[in-house]
Order: structure tokens, then sequence, then C-alpha cells
């Protein structure tokens, strides 16, 4: 019935039309594929920034949509360049990104070099590494808030036991030297799994004749490790801390849950004092401005980061 | 290092890559470093130059 009905809708296509169809050259049939998703990149993308940038050099409020905008050159810029608090929450976000990317590839390459040993059961044991990553940043901030209270807490408890410390003497959350360090806590915990399947990609990927070719030149295990395993799981590892880097430049749901920016502000990353000047505060143009300082910084960083990558692929 | 001021000179890309990299290394230190605040205030331009410097010279020839 279909194909009765399909070829009467062939029959009844204008043959001049039908030529053309037919006559579409390879690069019309390209862009045809392409277009829909360049179509959606500009808007959904680049539109966005170009609009952002526009926004940063205006005193536009998003709650005020109706009051004129007036154009107010590098003032925004200049305000946030010269604020103390915009200057501390970068100062967190420096500590938590920089303490966050140690501990994960420390301990992300150490259980991948563990896990790549063949012995029983280390698919489980993969399987059981890895369950952090898969859950929902707000309900691992919402259980480990549970694990950091100081009277039924785990964590409190788990502390205690190793230093003979009171449980309730010291508050993850609610202590100014503290808080900084349980949110790099929790970030380890949920994201190493995720360095630690990278590297094991890595340490997977070395063919098994490089290390007996070491052997017969009787390289020690150490020598091994420095000259064969580390410089080709570092191509791995370096795409690890990028992807890890840029996302935890803009980490917000998790120190949300956390800690919510407190205690005062020392765990206010700049995502999260970006959120509240833009949705709280309503200052729309300076939030842009805020915005695209940010994005400067980790497409800067992103970009040599890229090139340094290529080069250790060349090696 | 003769090398490097020749390819300078010769807007070669290696080198000025090596200058974009530095200023936008720079530029992130300062916007992230505790110690003095006209540092910050001049991290943004220092990255800014950088990055706008790499995409440019990354069209150099090698």
């Amino acid at each position: 019935m279909s194909q009765t009905t399909l070829d009467q809708a062939a029959q009844a296509t204008p043959p001049r039309a039908a030529r053309r169809i037919k006559g579409l050259s390879d690069r019309a049939i390209a862009w045809i594929f392409v277009g829909p998703t360049i179509f959606l990149l500009l808007a959904i993308n680049i539109f966005p920034l170009i609009w952002t940038i526009n926004l940063s050099f205006t005193n536009f409020k998003a709650n005020r949509a109706n009051r004129a905008v007036e154009y107010i050159g590098f003032r925004n810029y200049e305000r946030i360049l010269t604020d103390s608090d915009i200057w501390l929450s970068m100062q967190a976000t420096a500590h938590f990104l920089f303490w966050t990317i140690f501990f994960q590839v420390l301990i992300g390459f150490t259980l991948a070099w563990l896990i790549n040993k063949k012995f029983k059961g280390n698919d489980l044991w993969t399987t059981i590494i890895v369950l952090p990553m898969m859950l929902s940043p707000a309900v691992v901030g919402n259980f480990w808030t549970f694990l950091y209270q100081p009277q039924i807490g785990l964590f409190n408890y788990v502390v205690a036991f190793f230093t003979g410390a009171d449980p309730s003497s010291f508050e993850m959350l609610g202590s100014v030297n503290l808080a900084p360090w349980s949110i790099v806590i929790v970030d380890t915990w949920m994201w190493t799994p995720f360095v630690m399947l990278i590297c094991l990609a890595g340490l997977r990927s070395i063919p098994d004749y490089i290390y007996e070719a070491a052997e017969i030149d009787r390289a020690s295990k150490l020598r091994q490790f420095f000259t064969i395993t580390i410089p080709m799981v570092l191509p791995f590892l370096m795409l690890a801390v990028l992807f890890r880097g840029i996302e935890n430049f803009k980490m917000f749901d998790l120190v949300v849950q956390l800690t919510g920016g407190g205690p005062g502000s020392v765990t206010e990353l700049a995502s999260i004092n970006l959120k509240r000047e833009a949705f709280e505060k309503w200052r729309t143009g300076y939030s842009s401005a805020f915005a695209i300082i940010l994005f400067v910084t980790v497409f800067g960083l992103a970009s040599i980061y890229v090139k340094a990558l290529n080069k250790v692929k060349e090696r | 290092m003769s090398g490097f001021f020749s390819g300078l000179v010769r807007l070669r890309r290696g080198s000025w890559e090596m200058v974009a990299t530095v200023l936008i290394g720079l530029g992130v230190v300062m916007l992230m470093q505790p110690f003095v605040l006209w540092a910050f205030t001049y991290s943004f331009i220092t990255t800014l130059v950088g990055t706008v410097m790499f995409i440019i010279v990354s069209h150099f020839p090698e």
C-alpha cells in the first residue's frame, strides 16, 4: 500500500524538480547535512557569547528590562578587577582547582596502576571504584553533608578513630579553615574514578613487548616506570587534567549543596559569585563582564594546554 | 636563545607562541595570586592579549 503511495508521489513530482534534486553537487549535499548543526551552534553558542560581550559594556539589569540601557564602556571590567570580594573568590577557585586536580591525578593514577595489575576480581573493583562518578552532584552533596555532621556524621568518627580527637570537636563545613578542604575531599572522592578510567585506558594501551624489551635490557622496575609507563600515559593524564580543570573552574552544584559558599565566603567559588551577581543582585551587565573574564581565562588556558598535549602526542 | 629572537624577527610560529603562552600563564597566575591587588587588576588584560596573540600567531609559518 505504502509502496503504491510512494510510487504515486514519485510520479507526481514534476520532472524539472526531480532533475534539480538529482543534480545536487557533493558540496551542496554536505552543506545540507552540516547546515542545521552550524545553525544550532551559531544560535546556541556564538550568538549568546556575542550578546554577553555586548551586555558586559552596559548597565543592563534583567529584572528591570524596560529601563533604558546605557553603554558604560569598560566600567564593569574596572569594578570587577578592583573588587576584593571577586579577588577572594578567584583565590578560593584557585585553591579548589589546584588541590582537586593534584589529588585526583595522584590517587587516580595510583588506582589505575593497581587495577591494571592482573588479579582476581579486578573488573568488580573497577565497577565499585567507578560508582561515585555515576551519582548526581546534588545527591553527593546531600549525603556528604550528613557524613560531615559533627554529631552523627561518619566522617568525623573515622577521623576521630585515627587521630584520637573528639568527633564533635571539629566541624568540616562550619569551620573557616576546614570548609575549603571539605569541598576538595568530596570532589576528589567523586571524580578520581574519572581520572582513573582515563589513566587505565593509557596503561592498557602500552604494548607488553616494550616491557619485555626493557626486561631483556635489564632495566629495573623503577626505570621502566619512569621511562616507559609515565611518558606513554602522559597524553592521557594531560587530557584528564584538561577535562577536570575546565569542569572544576566552573564548579557550582556540588559546592552549593555542601556549603552554599560559606562559612562567610571562604568557599564562594567564581561560579557561585557569578550566579549571585547575575540572579540575586540582578547586575546583568556586571555579571556578563565577569563571565567574559572567566571565559577568556579558560579559553587561554585550554589553548596552551591543547598545544602542549599535541606536542606530547607527537613525541 | 638566538633562535628564539630570530624567530620573533622572522615572524615564526614557535617563538611567538612561546611569548603568547607566557602571557596567558602570567595572566592566570596574576588572576589567582593572593598577594597584590594590582596584579589581579591587570591580569585580565594580560590574559586577553596573550589569548588573542595565540590565536593570531598560530597561523604563522613554522
